[in-house]
Order: C-alpha cells, then sequence, then structure tokens
C-alpha cells in the first residue's frame, strides 16, 4: 500500500506552454503524445489565473497541480488526488528557490536553456523516482554546485568546460528552433 | 550528469559491465556525492545477481554519516523493495538504526522504508508507530508519514472502538498544534477520515481547517476547503461553523475553491441561509466553466430535495441558468435536475412543467426537447389544468425538426387519451396534422383512429392506452431481429414471440408502433444471447420441440468440484409441463475419449416428475465440451421441487496422445455427480422493472397479500436481504437490494413473472429485532391470488 508522498512529475514550461525541463516519475503518461496533452491541458487550465506571488493550485482528472509562474516560466508539480497539497508545494518552493540560486537570481528562459544540464541534476536531486530526497533549496543547490565543480577542476579542464558548454548551448538552440 | 544520462538510458546490468564496475569502485571513493549518485545509480540498473555483490557497501551506506549517502541508500531500498524484497528486508537492522538518525530526511526515508518491509506485519507496525509517536520526529515531512502510518493502524485495530478513546488519537491532536503546515493539515485531514468519527473528535480538526479557510496562500485554502467538502457529505452540522468563512471564499480568485465551497455550503446550508447563497451564486455561475456548473447543479438538486418547501426559488434560479448559454451536458444536467425535482416534490409540479414548457420554445438541442416533450406527456395530464400545456406543445409541431415533431405529436395524443375533456380539441389539432410530412401524418392517422376520431367523447379503453402509451419493454435489438427473420406469411407477426430479456408484457397481435424517444426512464439492458441460443438449440431436438414455449433456463450450476477429470454443469430449462437438464460436459483427460455419454438421473426423491426422454451425447473427446440432454414431465403448470442425483456413464476409450487415434474397444464406467434441486425460484423468472411504485400501484391490491415472519438470528441484516432475494428468485428493483451497513432496516423491492406469465411484485420489509433477529414484512401483489398464495409457501417454508 502507498502510504508514501509521491510525485508524479515536475514540469518547466515556457509562456508559450512548451517543454522547457519536464521530468515524469508516473506510468500515467505512458507515451509521449499523452505527456505532451497533459502539459498542454495543465498549461491552459492555468494560464488565466496569475501565480506570481503565491504557489497556486488547481485540481483536474484526479491529479493536483500546484504552480508557480516567474517571468516567462511556469514551474508546475503533479501529485494525485489524495495526496497532501501542502506536501507538494513545499517540494515546488525547494525547486523554485534552488533554480534560482543556481541560476544566481536571474530566472528566466534563457538563462534556464543555458544551465540546463545544472536544471536536469537539481530535478534529479528533489525527487528520485516519485519519492521526495529533499525540499530544502540551500541544500539541493549545493549539491547541484558540488557537482558541477567537479567537472572544472583544472584549467586546462576548465577551458574543454567551456567549450562543451557553448556546444551544448548551441545544440539545445537548434533544437529549440 | 554522467549519472543521470546512465539512469535514463538505464540498460540491464549484463551489457555494461565496465560501466558497472567502475560504478562500483564510485560507491567506494572519496567523494560523498560520488558515492551517493553511484548507489541510485547502480540500483536502478542492478539485477538480482549483482545486487548481492553490492550488498555489502549498501548496508554500510545505509549508516554512514553523511546523510546524502544514507538517503541515497534508503531510497533506492524502496524502489527495490518492489523487485528483490527478499535481499532489501535482510537489511532491517540498519534500517533501524537509521530511524534513530539524527538528520531529519534520513529518517523520513528509513521510516519509509522500514514500513514498507513490515506492512504486512500488524504487530511490527504498531510497534513501529508506538515508539515514533512517544520519540521525537525531525522533518514535517516524516511527521507527515508517521501520521499515515498511525490512522492505518487506527483503521486496523477498528475492533476496539467500542472501549473508549481510540488508540493514536491524542497523538493526532497533539500533530494539530505541530508548527508545520503540512503536519497540522495531515493530522486534520487523518481525524477527518476515520472510520466513525464523532463530532468530538472532529472539532479541533475542524476549528484549525477553518484557520487555513483565512489564510492568503491559496494551497491551504484550497487544501482546507477540499478536506471540508468531504466531511460535509457525512457531518453537515459540524461545518457550519466555517459557513461564514466559505460564503467570503465564494469571490475567491481561484475557481476551484470558489466551487467547492459554494458546494459544502450547499451541502451544509440550513432553510434561512438558502436565499441568501442563492443571491451569491447566481452572480457566481457567469464566471465559471462547464464542468463546474454542473457539479453545482447537482449540489442544489441535493439541496433542494433536502429543503422541499424552497422549491419555488431554486426552481427558479434553474430556469434562469437554463436559459443562459452553455453546452449539452450542462442543460441536461439542469433539465433532470428540474424533473426530479417535478417528481420528487409536487408542489413543484406546475411551476416546473411551465419552465420546461418555456425552456423547449428556445432549445438548440433536439434530444432535450423529445424528452421534455415525452415527459410533459406523462405528466401534464395529472396536472389541474392540461390545456396549457397544449399551445407549447403544438407550437413544437411547426417549428425545428422532424425528431420533435414525432415527439410532438405523441405527446398531443397522450394528451387526448389521457383527459376526456381535451379530446375533441386534440382531434381537431390532430386532424390539421393530416396534411403534414410523414412522420407526423403517419402517427396522426394512428392515433385519430385508435383513439375514436369521430369525436364522442368517449372513455379510452385501458388495453388502448396501454397500446399506445406502455412502455415497449422488449429491447429494440431482438425486436429489430425478429422482424428481419420474420417471412411474411399468413399468420400475423407475433410480438410475444421475441424473445424478452426484460420484462415480458405481451402487447396486442398488432405491429408494435414506431419509434418513440425512451424518455427519462432507465434504457433496457442490452440483450445476451443465450436465451436464444437455447432456444435453437432445443427446438433442434425433436424429442424437445413439442414442449411448447421455453420459460427460463437457469444459469449453469456445477456438479463437480474443480480440476476434476471430467467436468460438468447443468442448466434447468423450464417448460410448462416439462423439465430438460442440459449436461455440459467437459473431458479434461488429453489420454481419454468418452463416447455415448449419458446421464442417469434418480428421480426418486422428485416424485411428481417422471422421465421421459434422453439425449445421449455421441462423443466426448478431449477439451471440447458437448451437450446431453434429460427431460423430465412434470404436472402442468405446478412449480414442482424435487431433487435428482446424477450419475455420468460412458464407454471410456484410451487414446495415444501422439497420434491422437482411439483404441477400438473401451470400458463402461461410471463417474459420480453431484445432486441437483428443482426449486421454487426456477420458476420465477428475474425481471425488473424500471419504475416499481408506478407498477404496484398499477397492479392494484386485488390480490395482494400481507404477513409477516420472523428469520430467527441472521448474520448480518444483509445477509438476511440476500437469502430471501435468493429463495424467491426475484430481480432487486431500483437498487434495493444493497444494504447499507450499520442500518436497521431495510426495505427491498422484487419483481418477477411465475410461470404461467403472471407478473409478480413484492415488497419487503426487514427489520433488526434485537441485536441478531431479522423480523421480516411480506407483501406480494400479482395478477393471481393463487400466484400469491404460492410466493407466501415459498418463504414459509424456505
Amino acid at each position: 500500500m502507498e502510504l508514501c508522498p509521491l510525485i508524479k512529475n515536475i514540469l518547466l514550461l515556457d509562456s508559450e506552454g512548451n517543454r522547457v525541463a519536464v521530468k515524469y516519475y508516473s506510468d500515467d503518461w505512458p507515451t509521449n503524445s499523452a505527456k505532451e496533452a497533459f502539459e498542454k491541458t495543465v498549461f491552459t487550465k492555468t494560464q488565466k489565473t496569475s501565480a506570481r506571488n503565491e504557489a497556486e493550485i488547481t485540481m483536474f482528472d484526479n491529479y493536483v497541480v500546484v504552480y508557480k509562474f516567474v517571468q516567462d516560466l511556469h514551474f508546475f508539480v503533479t501529485g494525485g488526488e489524495n495526496e497532501n497539497e501542502i506536501i507538494l508545494a513545499s517540494v515546488l518552493q525547494g525547486f523554485f528557490d534552488a533554480v534560482g540560486l543556481i541560476l544566481r537570481g536571474t530566472v528566466d528562459k534563457r538563462e534556464v536553456l543555458e544551465n540546463l544540464d545544472l536544471i536536469f541534476l537539481c530535478l534529479d536531486e528533489i525527487v528520485d523516482g516519485g519519492i521526495v530526497l529533499e525540499t530544502d533549496a540551500n541544500v539541493i543547490a549545493g549539491k547541484v554546485a558540488s557537482h558541477s565543480m567537479d567537472d572544472g577542476a583544472s584549467l586546462s579542464e576548465q577551458t574543454i568546460t567551456q567549450a562543451l558548454a557553448t556546444a551544448r548551448e548551441r545544440l539545445t538552440r537548434s533544437l529549440l528552433a | 550528469m554522467v549519472y543521470v544520462m546512465i539512469k535514463e538510458l538505464s540498460p540491464s546490468a549484463d551489457e555494461v559491465i565496465i560501466v558497472t564496475s567502475s560504478l562500483m569502485k564510485d560507491m567506494t571513493s572519496k567523494t560523498d556525492m560520488y558515492r551517493a549518485n553511484a548507489i541510485r545509480v547502480l540500483c536502478r540498473i542492478t539485477d538480482g545477481t549483482l545486487l548481492t555483490q553490492i550488498e555489502r557497501y549498501l548496508k554500510q551506506a545505509i549508516v554512514d554519516k553523511n546523510p546524502v549517502v544514507a538517503s541515497a541508500a534508503l531510497v533506492s531500498g524502496i524502489h527495490l523493495l518492489q523487485t528483490n524484497p527478499e535481499i532489501v528486508k535482510r537489511w532491517s537492522n540498519e534500517v533501524q538504526e537509521a530511524v534513530q538518525s539524527r538528520a531529519a530526511l534520513v529518517q523520513f526515508h528509513a521510516l519509509a522504508l522500514l514500513h514498507q518491509v513490515r506492512q504486512n506485519d500488524r504487530l511490527a507496525v504498531n510497534k513501529l508507530v508506538s515508539s515514533l509517536t512517544r520519540g521525537s520526529v525531525r522533518s514535517p515531512i516524516a511527521q507527515c508519514l508517521l501520521i499515515r502510518y498511525t490512522s492505518q493502524v487506527i483503521r486496523e485495530s477498528a475492533n476496539n472502538t467500542q472501549t473508549g478513546d481510540r488508540p493514536f488519537y491524542d497523538f493526532l491532536e497533539g500533530c494539530l498544534r505541530h508548527k508545520a503546515e503540512m503536519v497540522i493539515f495531515e493530522a486534520a485531514r487523518a481525524i477527518t477520515e476515520l472510520n466513525g468519527v464523532t463530532s468530538r473528535e472532529l472539532t479541533p480538526a475542524i476549528t484549525v481547517l477553518q484557520l487555513f479557510l483565512s489564510s492568503f496562500k491559496p494551497v491551504l485554502r484550497f487544501a482546507a476547503v477540499r478536506t471540508l467538502n468531504k466531511v460535509a457529505m457525512t457531518h453537515p452540522m459540524a461545518v457550519t461553523n466555517c459557513n461564514i468563512d466559505m460564503e467570503s471564499l465564494i469571490s475567491d480568485q481561484n475557481r476551484s475553491i470558489a466551487t467547492l465551497a459554494i458546494t459544502t455550503l450547499l451541502k451544509t446550508g440550513n432553510e434561512s441561509s438558502v436565499d441568501r447563497l442563492m443571491k451569491q451564486i447566481t452572480n457566481f455561475m457567469s464566471d465559471i466553466a462547464d464542468e463546474f456548473k454542473i457539479v453545482v447543479v447537482e449540489a442544489i438538486r441535493s439541496l433542494c430535495l433536502k429543503f422541499p418547501l424552497k422549491h419555488r426559488s431554486l426552481m427558479n434560479f434553474l430556469s434562469n441558468i437554463l436559459r443562459e448559454e452553455g453546452g449539452f451536458e450542462y442543460k441536461k444536467a439542469i433539465v433532470d435536475s428540474i424533473v426530479i425535482l417535478i417528481r420528487d416534490i409536487p408542489e413543484a409540479k406546475e411551476t416546473g412543467l411551465l419552465h420546461l414548457c418555456e425552456f423547449i420554445e428556445d432549445c438548440e438541442f433536439t434530444y432535450l426537447s423529445t424528452q421534455i416533450l415525452h415527459f410533459l406527456g406523462i405528466e401534464g395530464p395529472k396536472t389541474s389544468d392540461p390545456s396549457k400545456y397544449i399551445r407549447y406543445i403544438y407550437n413544437r409541431m411547426h417549428l425545428e425538426n422532424a425528431t420533435v415533431w414525432a415527439g410532438a405529436v405523441s405527446t398531443l395524443a397522450k394528451f387526448g387519451a389521457m383527459v376526456d375533456g381535451l379530446k375533441p380539441h386534440v382531434f381537431v389539432l390532430l386532424r390539421r396534422c393530416l396534411f403534414d410530412t410523414d412522420e407526423v401524418r403517419d402517427r396522426a392517422t394512428l392515433y385519430l383512429n385508435t383513439l375514436g376520431g369521430d369525436g364522442a367523447v368517449v372513455e379510452t379503453g385501458a388495453d388502448v392506452k396501454e397500446f399506445l402509451f406502455g412502455s415497449l419493454d422488449i429491447p429494440l435489438m431482438n425486436l429489430e431481429n425478429s422482424l428481419k427473420n420474420y417471412e411474411p406469411s399468413e399468420k400475423p407477426f407475433d410480438i410475444s414471440s421475441v424473445p424478452k430479456e426484460v420484462k415480458i408484457q405481451p402487447l396486442a397481435e398488432k405491429k408494435a408502433p414506431g419509434k418513440k424517444p425512451t424518455g427519462l426512464g432507465a434504457p433496457p439492458p442490452s440483450p445476451s444471447s443465450t436465451v436464444d441460443a437455447y432456444e435453437k438449440l432445443l427446438s433442434s431436438i425433436p424429442e424437445f420441440a413439442n414442449f411448447g414455449k421455453l420459460f427460463k433456463s437457469s444459469p449453469p450450476v456445477e456438479l463437480t468440484e474443480a480440476e476434476t477429470e471430467y467436468a460438468v454443469n447443468v442448466v434447468k430449462h423450464i417448460f410448462d409441463g416439462h423439465v430438460v437438464f442440459q449436461y455440459n460436459c467437459t473431458n479434461t483427460i488429453p489420454e481419454q475419449l468418452l463416447e455415448n455419454v449419458i446421464v442417469i438421473v434418480d428421480a426418486s426423491e422428485a416424485e411428481e416428475f417422471a422421465e421421459v426422454a434422453s439425449k445421449p451425447l455421441r462423443s466426448l473427446p478431449y477439451d471440447s465440451p458437448g451437450q446431453t440432454f434429460v427431460a423430465f414431465q412434470k404436472p402442468d403448470g405446478v412449480p414442482a421441487v424435487g431433487k435428482f442425483s446424477n450419475m455420468l456413464r460412458f464407454i471410456v476409450k484410451e487414446v495415444d496422445p501422439s497420434t491422437g487415434v482411439a483404441e477400438d474397444d473401451g470400458v463402461e464406467d461410471e463417474y459420480q455427480l453431484e445432486d441437483l434441486e428443482v426449486v421454487a425460484a426456477d420458476y420465477m423468472l428475474k425481471v425488473g422493472v424500471s419504475n416499481f411504485r408506478n407498477a404496484w400501484e398499477s397492479m392494484g391490491a386485488d390480490f395482494e397479500r400481507v404477513d409477516e415472519y420472523g428469520l430467527g438470528p441472521r448474520d448480518s441484516l444483509a445477509e438476511a436481504v440476500n437469502a430471501v432475494v435468493d429463495l424467491l428468485g426475484m430481480q432487486p428493483c431500483e437498487g434495493t437490494e444493497v444494504v447499507s451497513p450499520n442500518s436497521r432496516s431495510h426495505t427491498c423491492l422484487l419483481s418477477g413473472v411465475y410461470i404461467g406469465n403472471v407478473k409478480v411484485l413484492v415488497r419487503l420489509q426487514f427489520g433488526l429485532d434485537g441485536p441478531k433477529d431479522v423480523a421480516m414484512k411480506l407483501a406480494v401483489r400479482s395478477e393471481d391470488e393463487t400466484v400469491s398464495d404460492a410466493i407466501h409457501e415459498i418463504v414459509a417454508s424456505g
């Protein structure tokens, strides 16, 4: 019996509803098209509301979605209909603040895309297979930082890292174009 | 980053030995981050064999000082529990140690893992919960988890509820005062979800939820409103204190919150607040989406049923919103609500019907118009002044489309048939229709002729009414099939020959009238083809062909236990003067072939039966079922009962499984089967009625028999109800076979058709007399008093 609080997915969409970074932890959406349909539904249902100061919440289709908007990004955390909404909200807050710390304050779509790897690391550190790993933003950011710091230990490696970073950036831009 | 990638790809362990070995090295490296992530990745891609190798490291990791590593190992353990539970269970000691850890989230993960491991052992869970509720739990999320486990323990120890307070209730109440909001909310929710919770226990939880209602965080407001909504369904009185806060929530920005607030208020409102609520809701309805509106409409309907005196304002409200814009589902919900209100609140009938009439003037959905017209036809004639509605109906005949015209004509005719004073007027209108389009003209002609269009104000015969307006209880599919199979010949089409699954109501021997809208009753269920098949099967056997019409076939009754060599079940076919047992046999032994299979039936305990014929089964090879029949004669029309013992007799031949060829000579053998009973319930066909009350009234009390019986001590009320229903073999109507738990009395409505085509209706009232004794009052109405007596006989002897 699953009494453990489970997260079904975490979504990061842009202001038009396109994907920026998403991670699914449940089998409710087996195909990619199902996932995209879900993202579209969530986006249209929350488009008209404003969730900039406080986390907002809505419910549909037996899912509870907690969400927050900043600049041109929309953060969503989804749980089952009987989930404790406040736990979902704390996960959302943790993710939101951690992203803010990682990107050093400027949270908008461009910055996120440039540091997409860090965002994915962040997602990985918050929830593992649906179970909440960590909700404290400082701890999460610390873990992400220690990951990325190891990549660039010596000077020469840093250059390589920079080159890799530029290559990654170009790749993501071309994917989105 | 690499770790994330490997997890995504998640190859199987034998493909990537290099990866796994380097990961294993990482697991023992000095950097904690590497260790943690390596553990998580390895556990994702590992299988059983690899797991045993790394188990040692995992155990060490669980009790590692670094919380990140420990959490990683524990979470991986939780995931691994799905695939390799035995291995994970061996780590209980380490996990137990981790539960005592100082790091907040390690405790959380350890608790989750420990509970999963031990969840089948109730005592262990109990111990775990008690030790932790007394100890300190460090993170709010672990506290939430503990609360959930506690409620599970409470639920499982539900037998002790009589002995005062529940265990751990104080712990839950204490959690209501915790610092973290998630804990407070989880505790409040857990209290409200306790089984059979009392208002005293609910009060502290509701107070806390009330505070949340006025929080500035939408998440808290939403959570609180949703929980209060659930509570309001079972304990509306407890929630009334929060009404004032909820009324302010109606204008909340977040529409989900507003809708939930409205529906809760509608459930907990009292009569005085209804008017105020209605005013507020009117402004609110224009803002919300269709699906929310449907929820609100249904809540209003239940409110109106609770407070019938307020029907006027609620009905006005419903008709106002009916006039506004809206989708089909939404308008249908409103129309259904109005119809239910009209049916259940007699005072509201006139206003309700008028509202519906005004609506059809403007309705864009044909389905709804026809439904309403049909409903008008049923209810309109019973009102005090039916002529009011004629104008509306007649208007429909010239506007809209063909389906609506047809419905309108039928309704007009119904008015004419039911209300004699209106007949001449109706005839004038119908005659005008004779020059109209097809559907209208044909129907008008039919009605004019059958209702006596010569203008005389004559009481319309009951059977004519029945013919024209009785419900067509034969499933349309069956009728269609029969009509297709009917070949034009001397004999007119006999409607009673159409197999009827739902009801046996022989209409007059004419072609049935055309399609009527099925109205607002439940549509008949789709026919199963078994009855058809049985009939065909039996009529194809010459010995049984002259038994007459098949009355009933029972469902198959097993005569052998599962997994025996020969599986036999029997179907009892009841005719007027005969009973045929069809034995379906299956041979489950591949090395045997059975031939000349017959069943020897010993009817010594069934005096009224005499064996007349039997049809053996030529050959029964492995795994292909066959049938053999035995027919008995019984006195005509008498529901004879008896017990029959059966023995399967056959010639068995050995079969060579490789070639499939049987030997030439075989051995005669017998196989004992279980006994078979023909009981009174076999003579009763389960036929449901959609509206029991109407059928009861129309049956009349001429052949009513009422009697009371004590059923003695029973296991439960539900068990007694089921036993009597099974004994009588009749169909429970309107869901009355479901007995709500903890109720002390129950009324069950049954209907059926007895042999000889006699309709029978039974009303059973059960009551719990003392702790276990059940008393029952049986009222039977039927078309024949011998049948009513027979029903009582069945119960008295059963």
